[in-house]
């Protein structure tokens, strides 16, 4: 209020201090550059996504309209099916435990232990490195021949033969689960510890005199008042994992006999490698659906806050 | 004195071992990109020898990655992509989230809502009209494109953390300052962003490793091996068909961890302060 009340007594000497003295104008002038790129490469190409995945293109053609006749011939592929399928269970299965480790691991790191911001870093490692290089050295350790993961577990006798990693379809979707819980726990953790060190002490403390057993001190303060942010990273990590992209074809390319396709590697086989951009836009957008719902939910929560 | 002792095996048990647990989890694959680095190739595939150490620890891996492949050329597409992605968000989402936090203009809550949207969406979704669009501006197979793509995730980001940020510091000292003939943007830069150099650090610090480990933008867009950064030239370089050559591979992996892993432990208190900050405002 006080710069306009100032604006107005003094006679503007440029257009560019009367710009700089409205506000809405300096808004505007302000959000531009990211409105424009955002406008140029995030809506615009998604648009075009919508266009290019009713149309029959593929590389180097610009193909004809053809309605949803790639969403129909997706529907019908058992191989897509499969893709959903496995997306689905890859999401639901990281993010659980993802959840699970990540409240306990958050609650360890809320003690009083010695080397605190060691530990907190080494935690948070495996999520800063990048994650395609990482991914790498797991690829390494679940080699067939001298996975250095099967040396240990056999070393202390938790197995008696050798587990096929990445050459079997049941074993390739547990690496990969393995891998994208390494990756995302540090997240998970970092951030409910970040909502538990909010927690005031004092709740405990009166619990405590009260007689309440550490387990229902848990359930009946810590849950509650962890509840929102637990559910604002969850929702986020569903969305992500969902998309996901670099761990599946760094590992397993989605083999062995697709058993860890999933939709974005599904779609870079389809429309990158194969050439059927058409197809390959179609199976990028059915990753759409569960962003709209992670956005109303997303809204929804944080609306009620 | 009894009870004191079954309080301290109680921590053992209770905190100290599971926590060892998920450090070792944490940290073992880093130690295997470690040591296999350091392995010749003799020991590196002897099975019989002791894997978990290093018998005759040599630069040999490091030396032919350097004569073999162009990996300085990578490192500085990394450097160069991630450091001037990272300033343009930076740049751009001081401006919007200043605008966010301090002014009132029509439009500007729907501008929120859209740069939170943004941040929600997947780089997968969209890469492959975004591809024809890179093509479309004559950026496919160079650098730039990856310099023009970057800021789409990164701008959202870096505005949602300094909003927080900038909404921290209270009004009255650039009122103050306005009252005093400094323009709004004068005071924007004068007196708010050096208070707000915490968030700024942190967020240009993110969007720095954000850029360092980007994937499929990388992927997508580029296929000269001169233009490549290091997270997509290390698993398509130096895989040559069916041939892994993992001395080469993990020590080109160290080398491509250290940098965000040093950034990082530099500024390890911005880090963990700015994701806290970033987890409760999320």
């Amino acid at each position: 209020m006080a710069a306009i009340a100032h604006a107005e007594r003094l006679p503007a000497r440029s257009w560019v201090a009367r710009f700089t003295k409205s506000e809405a104008l300096t808004g505007y002038g302000l959000i531009s550059p990211a409105v424009f790129l955002m406008l140029v490469l995030l809506a615009y190409p998604f648009i075009l996504a919508v266009y290019i995945s009713l149309t029959d293109r593929v590389l180097g053609e610009p193909g004809k309209f053809i309605w949803l006749g790639n969403f129909i011939k997706l529907l019908q592929d058992s191989l897509f099916r499969q893709t959903v399928w496995n997306s689905f269970v890859y999401t639901v299965t990281t993010v659980f435990f993802k959840m699970l480790l990540g409240i306990i691991l958050a609650l360890l790191l809320n003690q009083e232990i010695p080397c605190r911001n060691l530990i907190r870093g080494a935690i948070l490692l495996p999520w800063i490195v990048p994650t395609s290089l990482s991914v790498l050295t797991w690829l390494w350790m679940f080699d067939s021949l001298f996975s250095v993961v099967n040396y240990i577990l056999l070393g202390i006798g938790l197995i008696s033969k050798k587990i096929p990693w990445l050459g079997d379809p049941f074993w390739a979707m547990v690496s990969v689960i393995i891998v994208n819980t390494w990756r995302g726990l540090p997240f998970f953790a970092v951030s409910f510890l970040a909502g538990l060190m909010t927690i005031p002490k004092e709740l405990y403390e009166a619990a405590e005199t009260d007689g309440a057993m550490r387990f229902r001190q848990f359930w009946h303060i810590t849950l509650p008042l962890l509840q929102p942010v637990i559910a604002v990273v969850v929702l986020f990590s569903t969305i992500w994992t969902f998309a996901d992209f670099q761990i599946v074809y760094i590992l397993t390319h989605g083999g062995p006999i697709n058993a860890t396709q999933i939709f974005a590697t599904m779609a870079y086989d389809v429309a990158l490698v194969a050439g059927r951009i058409g197809e390959g836009s179609a199976i990028s957008l059915f990753l759409f659906p569960a962003l709209l719902v992670v956005i109303i939910l997303m809204l929804r929560y944080l609306r009620q806050d | 004195m009894r009870r004191k002792r079954l309080r301290t095996l109680q921590r053992i048990v209770g905190v100290y071992l599971p926590l060892a647990a998920f450090v070792c989890f944490a940290l073992f694959p880093f130690y295997w990109m470690l040591i296999s680095s350091f392995k010749a190739n003799p020991e590196l595939y002897n099975l019989k020898a002791n894997r978990l150490w290093i018998a005759n620890p040599t630069l040999d891996q490091f030396r032919d990655v350097f004569a073999k492949t162009a990996i300085l050329q990578w490192l500085w597409n990394s450097f160069f992509v991630s450091f001037l992605t990272s300033f343009i968000s930076m740049t751009f989402g001081v401006m919007a989230g200043y605008a966010l936090a301090r002014l009132r203009f029509p439009g500007a809550q729907t501008f929120g809502l859209a740069t939170f949207i943004t941040y929600l969406v997947p780089t997968t979704l969209i890469f492959i009209p975004l591809a024809s669009v890179v093509q479309k501006l004559g950026l496919s197979n160079s650098i730039w494109s990856l310099v023009v793509t970057y800021p789409t995730f990164l701008i959202p980001f870096c505005t949602w953390m300094l909003i927080a940020y900038f909404k921290s510091i209270p009004k009255d000292m650039e009122e103050c300052a306005m009252i005093d003939g400094c323009s709004r943007i004068g005071a924007m830069v004068r007196i708010v962003l050096p208070m707000a150099i915490p968030g700024v650090i942190f967020s240009a610090m993110f969007s720095f490793t954000l850029s360092w480990n980007e994937f499929v933008y990388a992927l997508t867009f580029i296929s000269d091996t001169t233009h490549k950064t290091m997270s997509v030239a290390v698993p398509t370089e130096l895989i040559r068909g069916d041939a892994y050559f993992w001395g080469e591979l993990m020590a080109a992996s160290l080398i491509g961890s250290v940098p965000v892993a040093l950034l990082y432990s530099f500024f390890m208190d911005y880090f963990v302060s700015g994701l806290t900050a970033g987890a409760l405002k999320g």
